[in-house]
């Protein structure tokens, strides 16, 4: 790929790469909008930049990453996600077959999850200037009448509810980046979760108060996050968060902790306790969810801690930390 | 002692003196009393804001000053007496007066034994308080447990609930009686009660039942510490596998039963702080008590109820004789907690977390207000060192060398304590303990709210360590007053040296675990130079990987396997490391690339040299096969050519090369490596003192516990012409990063600018 000169050439290339991966009337029709039949009820949108390093990992790669992040934000909000839009900076220099072979796996992700990419861009930048390739992906869903998440509607005694099993991207990113290989291949979680959201909604979605995905910083942060939006504690025991064994033992050589890692295809809902065993029996039902555990439940707390219940009797905070996971120890 | 100020140079005929420090609540006014009437003098005395005041005249008012500072009650600390001269006047004899500002403003003392006198009541048939379990003076007794807020008053103690009989009222009142004033004075007509019989009790663990009692600032569990059934059903219970549990003996002659105690140490077991003390164990008690360590905490009995339980033990002989014949009965004495959560400390508690530990709950009706752990103390260098500062010294102040704005110190985050600053003295809280749990940094919250109420003080600044996660460090930065980030081993060091009172140029040598550098690196082996408010490191240990972070704190095989990385050694692991697959597996990772995160820490050192000898994989408690190893080394010596250095590194890796080839016995090998690593730091910072024309140097950090480091590099600097500074006043581990946290952060603003520090966040 090379930079500035040929530009018109260069341009007319990538795009058809992208054209021809994502395939649909909209790219086809070549305009700089993608013209949408209005929807109805209300709109969601959200849009998110993807960064990875390294760009291809064990279980998906940045292309399908920033197809999957960009809908399970607007799930994360009740609402069924309709279109997509993509924007690419590439670095000069970045080899075409690594293109193609992103923008092969964003088509097959848009396709797979029934959300099409409907309108993008792309800039070539000079050497230096990015680190291989950047994506930014923007959505949009529609949210129905009766649903109303939000990251500050915990109340003590709501049941916490997790999708499945923690850890898993963060540890096969990093098991790349630092060349580590175990046993059990570890691969990302990645996934779209509207599927399992749309179940969830049809079994207890009056009573669902709060979903998020526990991406950066893992089950801690969003724990965290919503604690303090909702002013409220947690109460979680460790023995119920739902972690792989090879997951864990990976975690524990490098010296990390599976709460604070990073998760793709994995949601945290909070609903009222009386509908927990439903909300519970829906996700389990879904391939997305059959590892779903209630792990806890919403406390009073005016410290906004989320304590959790170890093996040994001690209640640990699980707090929120500024960056990596750094020694304590002194 | 305190100091004498302006003592008139002939003998006048009226005085006014002034006494600061520790004086109220503690019976100065009756000594004061009882002393000038004795003397024939007239005049007056009470207590005031800032203390006593007192005139006299009328005799010989200069053997009076003497023997006012040399005779002080017990409890008594004189900061100062400030003397006056005045006009005759008119007296009618030497009368107590009330106190101008209600009772006690100053502060409050910190928890006393139970005094010989009250013991010789509590021990006499005839006694009003005999056998009774709060039998308590004005010399003796809990205080800082007890007290809800300032002044000391029995209204604003745990006491309040129980109303004084008549002869209790009248023992208060009277100012010839050990009694006057005496806030928490009872008797078995209106005082607590307790839950059951001390014969009951003493029953229960003569036959190896595991029993809770309730003490001065929390619960203990008890045992029988001949019993190894009893010891090792009470570490099973309490999930406390290796952990080294203190025991309790019945009096100075029956130390020996338990340790091999030198007199220095039986002194400090006795003093009225009644600290556990550590020393060369015995070797008589069932090895669970301790296991794998040469020394053993002892502690002598403290409250009313830990004598009874020893007399009845006795056989419960009405005469005295018993106090100080040798006892058989040795108690396992250990706080009553679980994990790592804060001793507990109410009855409630006691029976929600303790009913599946202990067999037996003893409890009683006065209540604890604030928890305070014991103390622990052990000789280094032929002085008392803390290991852990609690009972009988908190929340006594430590005096500083100057002046200057309040600040609260929120310290660090596993012996967490806090520190709050009042013109030139600096409280520190007692051991708080492991703020990764949710009860302890309640007590953590609670402590800092009590030390501001008692101090009557509103921090003008909040000091904190640098790393971001420290529970101490968020708590900090809630506070909303500006706030001061303290580099770790500065604390560390600025805290030995201002317990010294020294405000530099110096040196500062910190060997410890784990602290969050300049620049976010992990250090724990820095040399660094203070001079005022301004301190710079000049070098280190050479950085080792440390596989885990904090994993590699708890399984020394990962420091080991750091080691021989940084050896390029690899080679050597299967035969090293045969019995831990992980480690091979990390060897394996570390070929292909992998690269841990480094440290220049002294105590991964010391684990790193653990596994490379062969020392347990994994550490049950922190800092075990440290322990094990000191435990070991019985005649440090260094290895020719053991350590290499350069101006700013100092490296150990010949050292550990030879540790490596396992031709030591753990023995010899612990006595290289104390003798090298002595030797290596000493060399170190000579060249240092040398090159900075420097004199001075503070040792400081968690792994100047280890008496063999401590003592062995005093010995080597000293004899090499240098002041070497220890913590005397505080543990040198992190339970005295709040005091350094507070000294460095008054000194960065008295030397700052108002728009400097406005940019303190
Ligand atoms: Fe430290
Ligand atoms: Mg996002
Ligand atoms: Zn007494
Ligand atoms: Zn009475």
């Amino acid at each position: 790929l090379s930079h500035g000169s040929g530009g018109r050439a260069m341009a007319q290339l990538i795009n058809d790469i992208f054209h021809a991966a994502f395939d649909n009337d909209w790219l086809r029709s070549n305009n700089d909008q993608a013209s949408l039949d209005a929807l109805p009820g209300r709109l969601v949108m959200t849009t998110d930049g993807y960064v990875v390093s390294p760009l291809f990992f064990p279980g998906g790669d940045i292309g399908s990453l920033s197809v999957h992040g960009t809908i399970n934000d607007i799930a994360m909000g009740g609402a069924t996600p309709k279109y997509l839009s993509a924007s690419f900076i590439i670095e000069e220099g970045f080899p075409f077959a690594d293109l193609e072979r992103i923008a092969q796996s964003m088509g097959e992700a848009s396709r797979a999850a029934g959300v099409p990419i409907v309108t993008g861009d792309t800039k070539v930048v000079e050497r230096g200037k990015a680190d291989g390739v950047f994506i930014s992906t923007a959505g949009v869903g529609v949210l129905p009448e009766e649903i109303s998440l939000s990251s500050d509607k915990a109340r003590p005694g709501d049941a916490v509810l997790v999708s499945g099993s923690m850890g898993d991207h963060g540890v096969a990113i990093m098991s790349r980046r630092e060349n580590l290989q175990f046993d059990v291949e570890i691969l990302s979680d990645s996934a779209p979760l509207h599927g399992l959201v749309a179940d969830m909604i049809a079994a207890a979605g009056g009573s669902l108060r709060v979903m998020r995905d526990p991406t950066r910083g893992g089950l801690a942060a969003a724990l965290n996050e919503i604690a303090l939006q909702s002013d409220v504690g947690f109460a979680i025991e460790e023995a119920l968060i739902p972690v792989k064994p090879q997951v864990a033992a990976a975690c524990e050589f490098l010296g990390l902790d599976p709460l604070y890692v990073a998760n793709e295809g994995k949601l945290v809902a909070i609903c009222e306790a009386q509908a927990a065993e439903t909300l519970l029996a829906a996700m389990r039902a879904h391939p997305l969810g059959k590892n779903a555990s209630m792990i806890g439940h919403v406390v009073e707390d005016e410290n906004n801690f989320v304590e959790m219940k170890t093996g040994f009797g001690g209640g640990r905070i699980v707090d929120w930390l500024s960056g990596e996971q750094l020694p304590r120890i002194c | 002692m305190g100091r004498v100020v302006a003592v008139p140079s002939q003998a006048s005929q009226r005085l006014r003196v002034r006494v600061r420090g520790a004086v109220q609540g503690v019976g100065f006014r009756p000594f004061v009393y009882g002393l000038a009437t004795r003397m024939d003098l007239s005049g007056f005395v009470r207590n005031d804001a800032s203390g006593v005041l007192l005139e006299a005249q009328g005799g010989d008012v200069q053997r009076f000053l003497e023997r006012l500072s040399r005779d002080a009650p017990p409890l008594a600390r004189i900061d100062a007496i400030e003397v006056e001269e005045l006009p005759l006047g008119e007296d009618f004899g030497f009368l107590i007066l009330e106190s101008v500002a209600g009772k006690s403003q100053t502060r409050i003392t910190p928890d006393a034994a139970v005094c010989r006198s009250c013991l010789d009541e509590l021990f006499d048939p005839a006694s009003r308080f005999y056998l009774y379990p709060f039998v308590t003076c004005t010399h003796c007794g809990p205080r800082y447990a007890l007290s809800r807020r300032l002044p000391y008053d029995r209204a604003q103690t745990s006491m309040a609930p129980f109303a004084m009989c008549p002869e209790c009222a009248r023992d208060y009142r009277d100012p010839r009686n050990r009694r006057f004033h005496a806030e928490p004075i009872a008797c078995p007509t209106c005082g607590p009660r307790l839950s059951h019989a001390p014969k009951e009790i003493a029953a229960a663990l003569i036959s190896g039942l595991i029993v809770a009692v309730k003490g001065v600032g929390g619960f203990h569990l008890m045992c029988d510490a001949r019993n190894a059934g009893a010891v090792e059903e009470l570490r099973r219970r309490k999930q406390r596998d290796a952990k080294p549990f203190a025991v309790m003996v019945a009096n100075p002659a029956s130390v020996g039963k338990a340790a091999r105690a030198a007199p220095q140490e039986l002194d400090l077991l006795q003093s009225v702080t009644r600290p556990i003390v550590l020393m060369e164990s015995a070797g008589a008690l069932p090895r669970a008590v301790a296991p794998g360590l040469g020394r053993i905490g002892v502690m002598l009995p403290y409250t009313p109820l830990h004598h009874l339980i020893f007399h009845e033990a006795a056989g419960a002989p009405k005469d005295q004789a018993w106090r100080d014949s040798p006892q058989e009965l040795i108690l396992v004495a250990t706080s009553a907690n679980l994990g790592g959560d804060p001793l507990v400390k109410d009855n409630d508690e006691a029976q929600a977390q303790l009913a599946s530990i202990a067999d037996l709950i003893v409890t009683h009706d006065r209540e604890i207000v604030t928890r305070v752990d014991d103390s622990v103390l052990s000789l280094v260098g032929g002085a008392p060192a803390f290991l852990r500062r609690a009972r009988g010294f908190a929340p006594e102040p430590i005096e500083l060398a100057s002046d200057g704005p309040c600040v609260i110190a929120a310290g660090a985050h596993l012996k967490a304590t806090l520190t709050v600053t009042r013109g030139r003295e600096a409280f520190v809280s007692q051991h708080i303990g492991d703020l990764s749990g949710a009860a302890t940094t309640r007590f953590y919250r609670e402590t800092a709210a009590k030390l501001l109420d008692l101090l009557d003080v509103a921090p003008e600044y909040v000091a904190c360590d640098l790393h971001p996660d420290y529970y101490s460090t968020r708590w900090a930065e809630g506070q909303g007053a500006p706030l001061i980030r303290v580099q770790h081993h500065c604390a560390h060091l600025a805290g030995v040296l201002a317990e010294h009172r020294i405000e530099g140029p110096a040196l500062g040598l910190a060997l410890d675990g784990h602290g969050f550098g300049d620049a976010g690196q992990s250090w724990g082996g820095e040399l660094m130079r203070f001079e005022g408010a301004t301190w710079r490191r000049l070098g280190g240990l050479s950085p080792l990987p440390a596989p885990g972070g904090d994993h590699a704190a708890r399984e020394p095989w990962r420091m080991g396997v750091g080691a021989l990385a940084k050896l390029g050694r690899l080679d050597a692991a299967e035969r090293l490391f045969a019995g831990e697959p992980r480690a091979i597996e990390m060897k394996g990772l570390i070929e292909k690339g992998y690269a841990p995160p480094v440290t220049s820490s002294m105590g991964r050192l010391f684990d790193a040299a653990a596994a490379l000898l062969g020392f347990s994989s994994g550490q049950r408690y922190e800092a075990q096969a440290a322990m094990e190893m000191e435990a070991l080394a019985a005649v440090p010596c260094a290895m020719e050519g053991g350590f290499e250095m350069t101006e700013v590194e100092l490296d150990f890796g010949p050292l550990l090369a030879a540790l490596a080839d396992r031709k030591f016995t753990p023995q010899e090998g612990s006595e290289l490596f104390h003798g090298t690593i002595v030797e290596g730091c000493a060399a170190f910072i000579l060249r240092a003192a040398e090159a900075q024309r420097l004199d001075i140097v503070a040792l400081g950090g968690g792994c100047l516990m280890n008496r063999i480091l401590a003592e062995g590099l005093t010995r080597r600097l000293q004899a090499a012409g240098l002041r070497v500074l220890l913590a005397r006043r505080l543990p040198p581990n992190d339970g005295g990063i709040s005091f350094g946290q507070a000294v460095v952060a008054r000194s960065f603003v008295q030397s700052r600018t108002a728009e400097e520090l406005a940019l303190c966040v």
